[in-house]
C-alpha cells in the first residue's frame, strides 16, 4: 500500500517537483504543513513542505533539494513508482490574515517552502512582495509561479548571474531603505539566511516568521528531536512549529544541531553515490 | 496432589553469555526447551484456589494451561491462555512477573514461584513454529464500523476482539509500522521485533483493516471519523508518547536524546544497521541515562551494544526503589551496565561545537515516603560534582502526546497528568461513542495493563453499540463502577 508518484518534473539540476497520490493529506493540508516521507523500506523519515494540493484528484505536491542521501534517493523515483511511507498534513498551519504589505523571502530549498504560502496571501488581501534567492542563476526555482503571484518580484543570487547580486537580504534592506512601507515578512531558507533577516527587521522592527528545518524523525511529537529554542523555551518544531517568530529564536542552537550527524551523513551519501556509479558503469567506464 | 513432593528447583532458562550478547541485538532469553517446560509445569501444584490467578491483572486461568502443558498439549495450553490474553509471546516475555503472577503465586513464599511467564512464552513460541495459528470463530457481521486508534498493545486486543463480535475495525497508527512502544521501544534484545509481525499479521487475518502513516488530530480528525466516515464508535489507544525532559541547562545539547528518539532511531528506523538502513545514529564512548525503569534500562543496554565503552544509568534514589523489572536490572548488571545512586543532574555543559562534554550531578538523600510510598529524595546543597560523557539519554518518563484532547472537543483530560478521562471498568470517556485505554489513561504503565484495557473497551464498545438508543447509555457507561 504506497504512495503513487502520478507527476515529475524536473525544475533545476537539483530540484525535483513530485506529486504524489494520497487523497487524505490533500484533504486537510493547510499551507504552512508538511509531510513526513520515507521512500523506501530502508529509508530514513525525511520532512518535506506540502507545496500544494488538488483535493479532487488526492494529489500532493512536494518540491525537494538534493542535499544528501534520502533526497538524491527520492529523486530517482520514476513516475509510476510508489513511495513507501508518506503521512500527514504535520505541523501548525500559517497564520495568514490581511497583513497589509508582506515580504517573502525565499533562500534555497526555502523557496519550495515559500510557495504555498504565496499562494494563499493574495486571497486574505495582501500586496506581495517576492525576493527569490539562490546561489547561482541555474538553481532559482519556481520564477514564473512567484512572478505570476506577487506584486513586486525581485531575484537576487550571490554570484550576481541574475537580477541583484547578493543575498536576499540585500533586496529587503534596499527596500526599507527606500521607504518602503512593510508590514509582515516571511523568510524560509538557510539557517545564516534567516538569522541574518531576522536581525535586518528587528532594527526596522518589523513582525517575521521563520519556517524552521530541524532534524526530525517521527514528525508527531514523540521524539524530541526536533527540539527548538524560542523566546528561551524549549519547543518541538515539529507540533509547535515549524513556523516562529523569528525575533524569538536561537539561530545558533537550531545551526549546531542541524550539524548533529553531518559526517554520517556524507559517509553514506558517498557510499550511495558510489553504489550508483558502479550500478550504471559495471567494471570501468 | 496427594504424593507430590515439593519441587523448590526453579527450572532456570538458558540465556546468552553477556560477552556475547553486548555485541549483538539478538534475543538475550533463549526460553525453555520442551523439556524445561514439562520440568517446570510438573512443579506446579495445581492449588484449588490458585492465588497466581489474581496477580494476573488479565485473570488467565494459570492452573489450567500448565496442566496442559504437562500432557503435552501445548496447543491446547495456547488456547486456554488466548482466551484472556490474545498476546501471549509478547507478555510471556516482558509481563513483570515477579510482581504479578508469580508475586502470588505459593510457592513464592518458598522462594520459587512456579516460572509463568517463562511457560507462557514457551507455549506460545511452540504454536507459532508450528506456522499454523487456528483463526478464531468470527461471529457473523454486524455491518457496523468501529475505529481504533494506535496499534499498541491497547489498539490491538481491542481490535482483535472487536473483530471476532463480527465488527468491522479498522486500526489507525501514526508511525510507518503497526505495534506501539513494541516496535518503537522495546528493544528487538527482549522483544523480537517478528513477533510483533507475527501478532499484527494475525490481527489482519481477522480483517482488521491497519492504516498506517494515519495521524488522528491531523491526517483526520475524531469528529471526521464519527461523522463523514461512518464509524459509529471509538477506541483511542494512542499511549504516552511524549517524552519529559527536566527542563535543566543545556538539555538541548548535541548528543542528548529523549529515550524515545534513542530507541525509536534503534529499534523502528533499525540505525544500528546503518548504513544499510538510511537512520543514523551517534553513540559516544561514555554514556549517561538518567532514569530507573524499563526504558532506562532498555536505553542502557541499547546504548552498550551500539558500541558505548561505558554506560552508566543516573537515578536519583537507590536501588531499591529502582522501578524496572529486577531481570531486566541483573541483565544490565551483567552486562556492564554501571549504577550510579541518590544522584540528580542539574547542569549540562557543552564544548565549543555544542556537544555535551558533561553533566554537573547533585547527590541527593532520601527523605520521608512520597505519595507513591517511595522515599522522596532531595538534593545535599554544595555536593556537586562532573562526570564526563559523550551521550545522554534522558528516560525520566513519558505523557500522552497532546494532540488528540487538542482536535477533539468534548474530551476531557487530566489537568496534571495529560491523560484522558476515562472509566476504567467501561473504557468510556467524556465523549459520547469514544472510548480509552492504556497508557494514554493510565499514563506509562505495562503492556498486559494495556492490552486488559483494550479488552474491557471492546466488550463495552460491543455492549453500547446494541444499547444505543437506551435512555442515559452514556451515563451509566461513563459512571459504572
Ligand atoms: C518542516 C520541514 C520542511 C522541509 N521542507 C523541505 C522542502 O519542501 N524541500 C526541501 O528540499 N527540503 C525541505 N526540508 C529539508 C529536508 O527535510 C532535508 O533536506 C532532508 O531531510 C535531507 O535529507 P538527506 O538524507 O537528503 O540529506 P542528509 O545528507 O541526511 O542531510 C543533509 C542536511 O539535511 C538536514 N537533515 C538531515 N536529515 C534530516 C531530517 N530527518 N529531517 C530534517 N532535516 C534533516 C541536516 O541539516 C543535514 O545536515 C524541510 C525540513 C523541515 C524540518
Ligand atoms: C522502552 C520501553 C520499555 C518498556 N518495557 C516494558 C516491559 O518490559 N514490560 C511491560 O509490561 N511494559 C513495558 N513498557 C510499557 C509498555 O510498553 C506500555 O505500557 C504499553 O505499550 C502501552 O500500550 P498502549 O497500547 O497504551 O500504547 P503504545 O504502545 O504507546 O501505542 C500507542 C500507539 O498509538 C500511536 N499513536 C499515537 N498518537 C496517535 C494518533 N494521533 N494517531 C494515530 N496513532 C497514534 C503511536 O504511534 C503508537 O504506535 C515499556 C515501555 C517503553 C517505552
Ligand atoms: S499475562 Fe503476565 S501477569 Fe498474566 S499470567 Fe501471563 S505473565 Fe503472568
Ligand atoms: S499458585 Fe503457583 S503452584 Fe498454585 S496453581 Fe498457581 S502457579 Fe501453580
Ligand atoms: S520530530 Fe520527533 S518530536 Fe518532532
Amino acid at each position: 500500500m504506497g504512495f503513487k508518484i502520478l507527476e515529475k518534473i524536473q525544475l533545476g539540476p537539483d530540484s525535483t517537483l513530485m506529486k504524489i497520490y494520497a487523497p487524505y493529506v490533500a484533504k486537510n493540508a493547510k499551507p504552512g504543513q508538511f509531510v513526513i516521507l520515507r521512500a523506501h523500506e530502508k529509508g530514513e523519515r525525511i520532512p518535506l513542505t506540502i507545496a500544494g494540493t488538488d483535493k479532487m484528484k488526492g494529489e500532493v505536491t512536494i518540491i525537494f533539494q538534493v542535499v544528501g542521501k534520502s533526497t538524491k534517493h527520492l529523486s530517482l523515483f520514476e513516475e509510476g513508482e510508489e513511495i513507501h511511507d508518506f503521512v500527514g498534513p504535520l505541523g501548525k498551519p500559517t497564520e495568514i490574515e490581511n497583513f497589509g504589505t508582506v515580504a517573502c523571502l525565499g533562500g534555497g530549498f526555502g523557496t519550495a517552502v515559500l510557495y504555498p504560502l504565496v499562494r494563499a496571501l493574495p486571497e486574505a488581501g495582501n500586496y506581495i512582495i517576492v525576493v527569490n534567492g539562490a546561489r547561482s542563476e541555474n538553481l532559482l526555482i519556481l520564477e514564473n509561479e512567484l512572478r505570476d503571484l506577487s506584486n513586486e518580484y525581485y531575484v537576487t543570487t550571490d554570484d550576481g548571474t541574475k537580477g541583484i547580486k547578493g543575498f536576499v537580504t540585500d533586496a529587503l534592506k534596499k527596500l526599507l531603505e527606500e521607504g518602503k512601507h512593510i508590514d509582515r515578512v516571511f523568510a524560509v531558507g538557510p539557517v545564516p539566511m534567516m538569522n541574518s533577516v531576522a536581525k535586518l527587521t528587528k532594527e526596522w522592527n518589523i513582525k517575521t516568521i521563520v519556517s524552521l528545518n530541524p532534524i526530525m524523525v517521527d514528525g508527531t511529537g514523540m521524539c524530541g528531536v526536533c527540539r527548538v529554542s524560542v523566546g528561551g523555551e524549549t519547543k518541538f518544531a515539529c507540533v509547535d512549529g515549524p513556523e516562529f517568530d523569528a525575533h524569538l529564536v536561537d539561530f545558533d542552537l537550531l545551526m549546531k544541531r542541524l550539524a548533529m550527524y553531518k559526517d554520517l551523513e556524507k559517509y553514506s551519501y558517498e557510499l550511495f553515490l558510489k553504489e550508483l556509479e558502479e550500478k550504471r558503469c559495471p567494471g570501468k567506464c | 496432589m496427594p504424593g507430590k513432593m515439593l519441587d523448590l528447583n526453579r527450572t532456570p532458562m538458558s540465556k546468552r553469555s553477556p560477552k556475547e550478547r553486548i555485541k549483538t541485538f539478538e534475543e538475550v532469553a533463549l526460553g525453555y526447551s520442551e523439556e524445561e517446560a514439562l520440568k517446570e509445569a510438573n512443579r506446579c501444584l495445581q492449588c484449588t484456589r490458585p492465588l497466581c490467578i489474581e496477580g494476573c491483572p488479565v485473570h488467565i486461568k494459570i492452573p489450567q494451561f500448565i496442566k496442559k502443558i504437562t500432557e503435552k498439549d501445548y496447543i491446547g495450553a495456547v488456547r486456554i491462555i488466548k482466551e484472556d490474553n490474545p498476546l501471549p509471546a509478547v507478555c510471556g516475555r516482558v509481563c513483570p512477573q515477579e510482581e504479578q503472577c508469580e508475586l502470588k503465586c505459593v510457592l513464592h513464599k518458598k522462594g520459587a514461584p512456579i516460572a509463568i511467564g517463562r511457560l507462557e512464552r514457551f507455549v506460545a513460541d511452540y504454536e507459532a513454529n508450528l506456522g499454523v495459528s487456528e483463526k478464531p470463530y468470527i461471529d457473523s457481521p454486524k455491518g457496523k464500523k468501529v475505529a481504533v486508534i494506535g496499534s499498541g498493545p491497547a489498539g490491538l486486543v481491542c481490535a482483535s476482539e472487536l473483530a471476532k463480535m463480527g465488527y468491522e475495525v479498522t486500526i489507525f497508527e501514526s508511525l510507518h509500522e503497526a505495534g506501539g512502544v513494541l516496535v518503537y521501544g522495546i528493544p528487538q534484545f527482549r522483544l523480537p521485533k517478528e513477533i510483533v509481525k507475527r501478532e499484527v499479521d494475525y490481527i489482519k487475518s481477522l480483517n482488521v483493516k491497519v492504516f498506517s502513516n494515519f495521524y488522528i488530530g491531523r491526517t483526520r480528525t475524531i469528529d471526521e471519523l464519527m461523522t463523514e466516515e461512518g464509524f459509529e464508535a471509538v477506541f483511542i489507544g494512542t499511549g504516552a508518547g511524549l517524552p519529559k525532559f527536566m527542563g535543566v541547562p543545556g538539555e538541548n545539547l548535541l548528543g542528548i536524546y529523549s529515550a524515545n528518539e534513542f530507541l525509536t532511531r534503534i529499534n523502528l528506523m533499525r540505525a544500528y544497521k546503518f548504513p544499510e538502513y538510511d537512520t543514523p545514529i551517534k553513540v559516544g564512548k561514555t554514556v549517561a541515562v538518567i532514569g530507573g525503569g524499563n526504558v532506562a534500562m532498555d536505553s542502557a543496554r541499547s546504548a552498550l551494544r551500539a558500541g558505548a565503552e561505558k554506560v552508566y544509568i543516573v537515578y536519583r534514589r537507590t536501588k531499591e526503589e529502582l522501578p524496572a523489572r529486577i531481570e531486566e536490572v541483573e541483565n544490565a548488571e551483567e552486562e556492564g551496565v554501571a549504577f550510579m545512586f541518590l544522584v540528580n543532574p542539574v547542569k549540562y555543559e557543552g564544548d565549543d561545537k555544542g556537544w555535551v562534554k558533561s553533566i554537573i550531578l547533585q547527590k541527593m538523600a532520601l527523605g520521608e515516603p512520597d505519595e507513591s510510598g517511595r522515599r522522596r529524595p532531595y538534593p545535599i546543597e554544595g555536593s556537586e560534582f562532573p562526570l564526563s560523557v559523550d551521550t545522554v539519554v534522558v528516560a525520566i518518563g513519558q505523557v500522552p502526546t497532546p494532540i488528540i484532547a487538542n482536535t477533539t472537543p468534548g474530551l476531557k483530560v487530566h489537568p496534571k497528568w495529560g491523560t484522558l478521562v476515562a472509566n476504567l471498568t467501561t473504557g468510556a470517556t467524556t465523549k459520547p461513542g469514544v472510548f480509552a485505554g492504556g497508557d494514554v489513561v493510565t499514563g506509562a504503565a505495562t503492556v498486559i495493563l494495556a492490552a486488559g484495557a483494550g479488552k474491557t473497551a471492546a466488550k463495552y464498545i460491543d455492549y453500547y453499540l446494541n444499547n444505543k438508543n437506551k435512555p442515559n447509555i452514556w451515563e451509566e457507561l461513563f459512571s459504572a463502577q
